[in-house]
C-alpha cells in the first residue's frame, strides 16, 4: 500500500528557520500538506482540532518539550495512534533510550540530510 | 636600665652587671620567668591557646591579604560589563546568523520555483543544490543551541562572582576609589586600542547616521 502524500503532517520546532527547512525537505520528497507549531501545547492543541497523519517534533522546547508531547500523545485514546518521529541535537544513549520508551517510532539527530529524512519517513510510513 | 636590677613586673631580681661578666639565666629562672609572663598576661590563657591564637591572627591577616587582592581584580566589573556585554554579542550572533539563513533560504527558495521552467537535467541539479542549502542552513539551530548553551554558562559564572563580589563588598569599593573604573580606562587608551570589532544594533550607528555625522564636519 502506498503512502499518501497529501495527509497531513505537523512538524513542530521553536526555530522558525528549522521549521522552513523541514517544510522545504518534505515538499521535495512530496509532501505538501504541513502544518507547524512552535511548541509542544501549540501541537497538542492541533493534534485535537485535526487529524494528523504523523508528528515530526524536536524536543528542546518550551514550556512542553518534544518528550512531554510525545507522552501526551500516546496517553490520548484517540491520538495514540499517530506516528510521531522525534528530530533533535539530543543525541545521547539515554536520551534516545527514554523517546524509545516513550513510544517514539523513529529518531533524527541534528543535524540532518534530505536523505535522512526520507530514509527515517519510509521506516514508518511505507516505501515512499 | 639594660641588664640591670629587679623588673617588679615578672619578680625576678637579677644583680647588676656589665659588659661581658652578665651572667646568664639558668633553667630554673627561665622557667619561672616564662611562667610569669604567660601569668603577666592575666587571661590565664594556656601555651596550646596561645598557639592557636597566633595561628588564627595569621590566618585572619592571610584572609585579608587575599580579600584584598580579589578586591583589587574588580570582580564587580565582570558581573556589571563584561557578562551583560558578552550575552550581548551572542545574542546578536544568533539573530544575524538566523536572518542571514533566512535570506539565503529565501533565495534558495525562488532557485526552487525555477527548476520546473528549465529542461530536466537543469532543473535536477537545481533541485541538488537547493537540497544542500536546506541541509546546510540547519547548521544555524545548532549554532544558537550551543551558544545557549554558553549563555546559561556565562549566567552560572555571574552568580558566582555576584556571591564573591557580595562577600566582598566593603574591599571592593575602597579599591574602586583607588583603581580607574573600565570608562576611565577606556578613555585613556591610545587611538590603535578604540577598535571593538562589530556593534550591537542597540549600540551601532546607521549609515545614515554616519553620513550626517561626516557631513555636519562639512
Amino acid at each position: 500500500m502506498s503512502v499518501d502524500k497529501n495527509m497531513p503532517i505537523l512538524i513542530v520546532d521553536d526555530y522558525k528557520t528549522m521549521l522552513r527547512i523541514v517544510r522545504n525537505l518534505l515538499k521535495q520528497i512530496g509532501f505538501d500538506n504541513v502544518d507547524e507549531a512552535t511548541d509542544g501545547s501549540m501541537a497538542l492543541k492541533k493534534l485535537r482540532d485535526k487529524q494528523y497523519g504523523l508528528v515530526i517534533s524536536d524536543w528542546n522546547m518550551e514550556p512542553m518539550t518534544g518528550l512531554q508531547l510525545l507522552r501526551e500523545v500516546r496517553a490520548d485514546v484517540k491520538l495514540r495512534g499517530v506516528p510521531f518521529i522525534m528530530v533533535t541535537a539530543e543525541s545521547k544513549t539515554e536520551n534516545v533510550v527514554m523517546a524509545r520508551e516513550a513510544g517514539v517510532n523513529n529518531y533524527i539527530v541534528k543535524p540532518f540530510n534530505a536523505a535522512t529524512l526520507r530514509m527515517k519517513l519510509s521506516a514508518v510510513l511505507g516505501a515512499l | 636600665m639594660p641588664g640591670h636590677g629587679t623588673n617588679r613586673k615578672l619578680g625576678v631580681a637579677r644583680p647588676a652587671t656589665s659588659g661581658n661578666d652578665a651572667k646568664p639565666f639558668d633553667r630554673i629562672e627561665v622557667e619561672t620567668l616564662v611562667a610569669r609572663v604567660l601569668d603577666s598576661m592575666a587571661s590565664g590563657l594556656t601555651v596550646a591557646e596561645i598557639r592557636l591564637y597566633r595561628e588564627l591572627e595569621g590566618l585572619a591577616l592571610y584572609i585579608e591579604a587575599a580579600k584584598a587582592e580579589i578586591a583589587a581584580l574588580s570582580p564587580d566589573d565582570i558581573s556589571s560589563t563584561y557578562i551583560p556585554k558578552a550575552t550581548g554579542e551572542l545574542d546578536a550572533i544568533v539573530d544575524a546568523t538566523e536572518n542571514a539563513t533566512n535570506v539565503i533560504m529565501s533565495a534558495a527558495e525562488r532557485i526552487e520555483r525555477l527548476r520546473g521552467e528549465v529542461d530536466g537535467g537543469v532543473g535536477a541539479v537545481l533541485g541538488e543544490a537547493v537540497t544542500t542549502i536546506y541541509e546546510a542552513c540547519s547548521f544555524q539551530d545548532i549554532a544558537g543551541q550551543r551558544i545557549t548553551k554558553v549563555v546559561v554558562a556565562l549566567k552560572h559564572i555571574d552568580e558566582k562572582v555576584t556571591t564573591l563580589v557580595k562577600a566582598l563588598g566593603g574591599e571592593i569599593a575602597r579599591c574602586n576609589k583607588t583603581n580607574p573604573s573600565e570608562k576611565e580606562l577606556a578613555r585613556a587608551c591610545a587611538e590603535k586600542d578604540v577598535l571593538n570589532g562589530p556593534q550591537l544594533a542597540t549600540d551601532a550607528k546607521t549609515q545614515a547616521e554616519i553620513d550626517a555625522l561626516l557631513a555636519s564636519f562639512d
